[in-house]
């Protein structure tokens, strides 16, 4: 399996990004730079963490009109797996790949530490080796994780099962304890934690493995066994 | 050339931690008496004199200068200053 680990100017978690698909998940990955690439032929694209164009206007804003999330739309559209963390979900929340936005969270601060997530859908091609409810321990480093949407954009995304992740104990003031969300069609799915920073239990946690392992393997029932 | 001041402001109801922070600095400085406090942007553009400006500026709010979800934009034309 091929994943892309596009590259923004600012992306910091790009190489973090990288190890987890290429050495903790022993797949192939390639890091893409934003400008002159392709981004066909990819099996799953990853966008990374950090602060694309300085955070300038609003996070994920200017990365948003760059042709790389043209030819990102295009692979949505095509069903290609597509996971952003953090600056990487404020990307497709700007991109408007995924509903609402973000704002600063509730106490101003710069969070970093690990958070208890529930698993709330099991039931997506990021999550299915995960089992419902589970509760997994995974590292937040942000200022602008403050998820906010409308209440119809809420009430949406609950019926439809779209809340993939939930903070146990809300660390930032996002709507509905939201720390995750998924596309309608469910192939794209954004978070504000980092999953590529808890693949082995060196680092704290490997929780975030189960991630990387379902995309896997629902790649693999696709395209492997279906073959 | 026209010069486009452009407001941009959170929604009502949308969250403001830093607008809150700076109340409660304003009420320690003794300004007890500023009830809430909303914080937004101010930018400048200088843009080529075109007939369909409006409709441009309109455009470059909705898809970029403000993010619809949780900000309200306004905006005024005004001539500029020829360089």
């Amino acid at each position: 399996m091929k994943f892309a680990v596009i590259q923004f100017p600012g992306s910091n978690c790009d190489r973090d990004m990288y190890y987890a698909a290429q050495n903790a998940l022993g797949e192939e990955a390639e890091l893409v730079w934003y400008e002159g690439s392709n981004l066909e032929g990819y099996d799953a694209i990853l966008l990374p963490g950090g602060f694309s164009y300085g955070d300038y206007l609003r996070s994920g804003a200017i990365a948003s009109t760059t042709d790389i999330v043209t030819q990102l739309k295009d692979q949505a559209d095509k069903g290609v797996p597509i996971l952003g963390v953090c600056n990487g979900f404020q990307v497709l929340l700007e991109s408007g790949l995924l509903p609402g936005a973000m704002l600063t969270n509730r106490d101003l601060k710069f969070m970093c530490h690990f958070e208890q997530l529930v698993v709330q859908n099991h039931q997506t091609l990021f999550t299915s080796e995960y089992e419902q409810n589970e509760v997994i321990s995974v590292p937040i480093a942000h200022q602008e994780g403050n998820y906010f949407c409308d209440q119809s954009t809420l009430t949406r995304l609950r019926e439809n099962n779209q809340i993939v992740f939930t903070y146990q104990n809300n660390p930032n003031g996002s709507i509905g304890d939201i720390a995750g969300i998924i596309n309608e069609r469910g192939n794209v799915l954004g978070m504000m934690p980092h999953p590529e920073r808890a693949v082995e239990s060196r680092l704290g946690s490997d929780d975030g493995l189960k991630l990387f392992q379902s995309i896997l393997v629902n790649w693999r029932e696709h395209y492997v066994a279906g073959a | 050339m026209k010069l486009v001041k452009v407001h941009v402001t959170l929604k009502e109801g949308v969250l403001d931690p830093q607008g809150k922070a700076i109340q409660g600095s304003l009420s320690r400085l003794g300004y007890d008496h500023v009830q809430e406090v909303r914080v937004g942007k101010y930018l400048e553009l200088k843009v080529e004199d075109d007939q369909h400006i409006e409709q441009q500026i309109e455009e470059m709010c909705r898809t970029l200068l403000a993010n619809p979800v949780i900000e309200n934009y306004e905006y005024t034309v005004e001539e500029g200053v020829t360089s």
